[in-house]
């Protein structure tokens, strides 16, 4: 394998893993839950993104081909986070969840 | 035409077959007839969930807006990391972002974009489609937030759809 | 080889994200808390798959991957669903 290429799936693995422990890390340590759905919907989405895309150059740089049902992972993670996001938001807005002080504004009524 | 030939929806359909062939294992016979009956049945029974024709006006300018919004991904999940990991608290604020767009699939693709950009999350659309409710991990002030998303996102979106 | 360490690194950090996400699942407090700690926790399942499929080589775990986001999906959407309205199906 080219050394170049080894260098980038090696990069990228760490990046996916980086961003993986960083949304984990976001989950556990933010104060309230709206600001901890931040973190896991979108940095974890893209550490997945990154190990993802380093799967695929590794497979077709042992001339295995491009690989499909990688591409339809991430594609079906990147369409379905927003919505989680959202439907998880409107559940916490309808129970009531409490939010820190310092937060600005105010969530709507359910 | 294609109406009565069982698709009321040309694209849907075309997106069930060519993802069909993409989950089976090549593409051979059975794989084509079984994505063409998908391609038909689904829209079909999903029909009532698709209350009108999407307005796409300029779909060619597309790819690009997803590019953007590709790179503001990773731009901004670098930010967020950084706040994550600084001991820093954040200063999270809750947003109503009056939306000029109308058409119903062009706010969930906004509201879509917003989610997936590290930093903002959008949490509710008012029922009669022109409040976007929106909280931000981290802002100075609400106007910021709102001509960041107007300039970005907003103003390519109404180029698309009107 | 350079390859091999960067996979046991990653594997290490996405184990110790998905220990983070089990440290939020139990403590709650609330019931969104439990169920987003569930989604990131079915996301990094699906990153530890995919790594497991690079270290032995092979390609065939993709599939239970993908069955993963859609199921992972689904669950999340009824569970929040249930926290909103009650009922999953009305």
């Amino acid at each position: 394998m080219n050394p170049f290429a080894e260098y980038l799936i090696a990069a990228l693995l760490l990046l996916g893993g980086a961003f993986s422990l960083i949304g984990a890390l976001g989950l556990a340590r933010l104060p309230d839950f709206f600001t901890r759905l931040h973190g896991p919907t979108k940095a974890t989405t893209l550490g997945v993104g990154a190990i993802v895309v380093s799967s695929v150059l590794y497979f077709s740089s042992l001339g295995e081909g491009i690989g499909i049902s990688e591409i339809l992972i991430t594609v079906f993670l990147f369409l379905t986070a927003p919505v989680s996001a959202n439907m998880l938001a409107k559940a916490a807005m309808h129970i009531g969840v409490k939010t820190t002080d310092d937060t600005r504004g105010n969530p709507w009524e359910q | 035409m294609l109406d009565r030939l069982g698709f009321p929806q040309p694209w849907l359909s075309a997106l069930l077959f060519v993802t069909w062939q993409f989950l089976s294992e090549g593409v051979s016979g059975a794989s084509i007839v079984m994505g063409l009956v998908l391609a038909m049945v689904i829209p079909q029974i999903t029909h009532g969930f698709w209350p009108e024709r999407p307005a796409f006006v300029k779909a060619w300018k597309m790819p690009a807006y997803l590019l953007i919004v590709l790179k503001d991904i990773v731009a901004a999940s670098f930010s967020v990391a950084r706040l994550i990991l600084s001991p820093r608290p954040p200063r999270p604020v809750f947003v109503c972002y009056p939306l000029q767009l109308e058409h119903p699939l062009a706010i969930s693709i906004l509201a879509s974009t917003i989610s997936l950009t590290p930093g903002t999350v959008s949490a509710d659309v008012s029922d009669d489609q022109t409040l976007l409710l929106i909280h931000a991990l981290d802002a100075e002030s609400d106007q910021e937030i709102i001509d960041a998303i107007h300039q970005r996102y907003e103003k390519r979106l109404m180029e698309m759809f009107q | 080889m350079i390859i091999t360490v960067a996979l046991y690194v990653t594997i290490a950090m996405v184990t110790l994200a998905a220990l983070l996400n089990v440290y939020r699942l139990i403590k709650g407090p609330d019931a969104p808390d439990r169920v987003l700690a569930l989604d990131t926790l079915y996301i990094n399942a699906i990153a530890l798959i995919v790594l497991l499929g690079i270290t032995l080589g092979t390609r065939m775990y993709l599939e239970s991957a993908l069955l993963i986001a859609v199921m992972g999906f689904v669950g999340t959407v009824a569970m929040a669903k249930y926290l909103k309205r009650g009922s999953v199906i009305e």
